[in-house]
């Protein structure tokens, strides 16, 4: 028999009936730590009218499936989640039990941790398993990589942030087992979502943007903030920034690049008054160039990039816009003369 | 009388924390002198609850877990305009994690009283894991909602709120008594005023430890909790930075033929 130690769980995560590619991403990844280990990889899947949905959930490498389907999922419900998750963890014993740092893992994955007295660490950046069979679990902190360990309570619970682990390409099988859940009734419902508002945004979109420009701290005040705001409309970049920025409340946190916020892979990045904490850093992949603008000759951002501007980015980014304006009037000329010619 | 407990954690300065660093060698932690402060969102936590006591009339109790020197976090929340302050403070609490962390927390407020509301921060600016709040409300046996940003009503013991999702809002109905982990968003925190420093001076904030709260010292700090830390390992570099120099202009223009070469402009 196979699961002598439980199998790998990835509680799945879908929006509107569809699955988020965090999960089909978690599951590539559990797929290889369960070989490893020898064990299965088993998805949760919860929502409503899901189960046509569930085939790329095999093709990511999952041996089974538990649904559960009712019309009291089709929102998530947390006192509903948690009870379900919970029986079933208690009865199928999984060594690991994986989440996407989404709205849902994000409230889900601790209500369950404490429930079941484990473990649980925030947005990792790596999960790898040891010679022991113990995954550990990688984290930035402190300008270095930090490894977190359970190593006696289970189970072994982490999120992680969407695009660490990338979609598997190769489609393991067509099919596996689907087995279905007896959904609860709860006689008081504690916690109700009555509804949810999606604001239709036009905002370029960080993960699939070519170019970034991310601001931080330094960029000193509101007045600061929007010159770097300017730049990247001039650039035709998007814009993100780090915790400090969104703190100070000059930007939304949901334009918060790195471990807790968005994992991004443009070709340009430019970082601006932000000192390259590797909790930022850790979400920009391999970017082709990379720019840092600091007034600070030692601040870390200058060793994990390209080209490196030292100034205060006040005063320096108000004239690198007038520059790119004037630059743009005067290729254009160029182009026109080319044409006319 | 509607009772609050707003949960507050002293942190490194969030402007100062990035000083923090690992030793290469040694692979300890570099603590140069980082001053402590009330971690941001908390404050918003503590706002929202002086709200909710402007309008309706409320308890507001403020409850902290750290070394003794969060005692003045937790006299700043007095001064700010909570009615009462618990620090959490022993050497057992030392080295815990979320699970213990909130564990510990769930116990002191047991002690307090009964509370009609807990307010939390969404997360701390050290550790950003959003964790405490919900695990506190399991060991509470109350229901959470995370992320608020904006009450929009108290009716008949039930709590109506917005809480951020991408790209848009819920709205969500919960019992109370609930716990609630809020954003920057809520509102905007007032400042210390005269009159509530010196009005802090006279008031008592109660230290609590193991016995207080009555829990083993094996279920809290570094015993209690289910997770560690391993090893921190620095990382390694990846980019060699040139240096773009020059005036101003000069620097501009530079950069701009280097957005050019790399066929972005």
């Amino acid at each position: 028999m196979k699961n002598s130690t439980g199998p790998v769980w990835v509680i799945v995560d879908q929006e509107d009936c569809q699955i988020l590619p965090v999960s089909l991403q978690l599951i590539g990844h559990a797929r290889k730590m369960a070989n490893k280990l020898d064990v299965d990889v088993e998805a949760v899947l919860l929502g409503n009218n899901i189960k046509n949905n569930c085939n790329c959930l095999f093709e990511a490498g999952s041996d089974r499936i538990y649904i559960g389907e009712s019309h009291e999922l089709n929102l998530y419900q947390p006192d509903l989640y948690t009870d379900i998750i919970v029986n079933l963890s208690k009865e199928k014993c999984p060594q690991i039990m994986l989440f996407g740092s989404t709205i849902v893992g994000r409230e889900l994955a601790p209500l369950i941790a404490a429930i079941l007295q484990t473990g649980l660490t925030a947005h990792c950046i790596d999960l790898v398993i040891n010679d022991k069979g113990i995954m550990e679990q990688k984290i930035p902190a402190y300008g270095g990589l930090m490894t977190i360990v359970c190593p006696e309570k289970r189970p072994q619970m982490a999120t992680v942030a969407q695009g660490v682990f990338s979609i598997p390409d190769i489609s393991h099988k067509q099919k596996g087992e689907i087995v279905r859940l007896k959904i609860p009734i709860l006689n008081t419902r504690r916690v109700e979502i009555l509804q949810i508002v999606r604001d239709q945004s036009n905002d370029l979109q960080l993960e699939t943007a070519a170019a970034v420009v991310a601001g931080g701290a330094g960029a000193g005040d509101i007045d600061g903030w929007n010159q770097i705001v300017d730049l990247s409309k001039v650039l035709g970049a998007a814009l993100g920034c780090t915790r400090p920025a969104a703190d100070e409340g000059w930007t939304d946190l949901e334009t918060m690049i790195g471990q807790s916020g968005k994992m991004i892979s443009p070709e340009v990045y430019i970082g601006i008054g932000l000192s390259g904490e590797l909790q930022h850093m850790v979400g920009i992949s391999e970017a082709q160039l990379m720019i840092a603008i600091n007034n600070d000759p030692k601040a870390p951002i200058f060793h994990q990039v390209d080209y490196g501007i030292i100034d205060d980015c006040k005063e320096f980014v108000p004239v690198l816009i007038e520059r790119i304006k004037s630059f743009r009037k005067h290729s254009s000329i160029l182009d026109c003369r080319k044409c006319s010619s | 009388m509607f009772q609050i407990i707003v949960c507050i954690k002293a942190v490194p300065d969030p402007q100062k924390a990035c000083k923090i660093k690992i030793d290469p060698i040694t692979k300890t932690l570099l603590r140069c002198e980082v001053p402590l402060v009330m971690n941001p969102l908390d404050r918003n936590a503590l706002e929202a609850a002086l709200n909710i006591k402007e309008e309706i009339g409320a308890h507001v109790t403020i409850i902290s877990m750290g070394p003794i020197e969060a005692v003045k976090i937790v006299k700043e929340g007095i001064a700010i305009g909570a009615d009462h302050g618990v620090l959490l403070t022993d050497p057992a609490f030392a080295g815990a994690d979320v699970y213990s962390t909130a564990f510990t927390l769930s116990k002191g407020i047991e002690k307090i009283n009964d509370f009609d509301l807990v307010i939390c921060g969404m997360a701390s600016s050290d550790a950003a894991t959003e964790w405490v709040g919900p695990e506190i409300a399991t060991f509470l046996s109350v229901p959470v909602v995370t992320k608020v940003k904006e009450i929009v009503h108290i009716k008949d013991k039930f709590l109506e709120l917005k809480t951020c999702i991408m790209n848009g809002y819920r709205r969500v109905r919960v019992m109370l008594p609930a716990l609630i982990t809020v954003t920057r968003e809520l509102n905007k925190p007032r400042a210390l005023s005269f009159s509530g420093i010196i009005k802090s001076r006279k008031k008592k904030i109660m230290l609590w430890g193991c016995n207080d709260i009555n829990v083993s010292e094996k279920l809290v700090g570094l015993n209690g909790s289910p997770s560690i830390v391993t090893t921190l390992e620095p990382v390694v570099n990846k980019r060699n930075c040139e240096f773009i120099t020059g005036c101003r202009e000069e620097k501009a223009d530079k950069l701009i033929d280097k957005l050019v070469e790399h066929g972005f402009l």
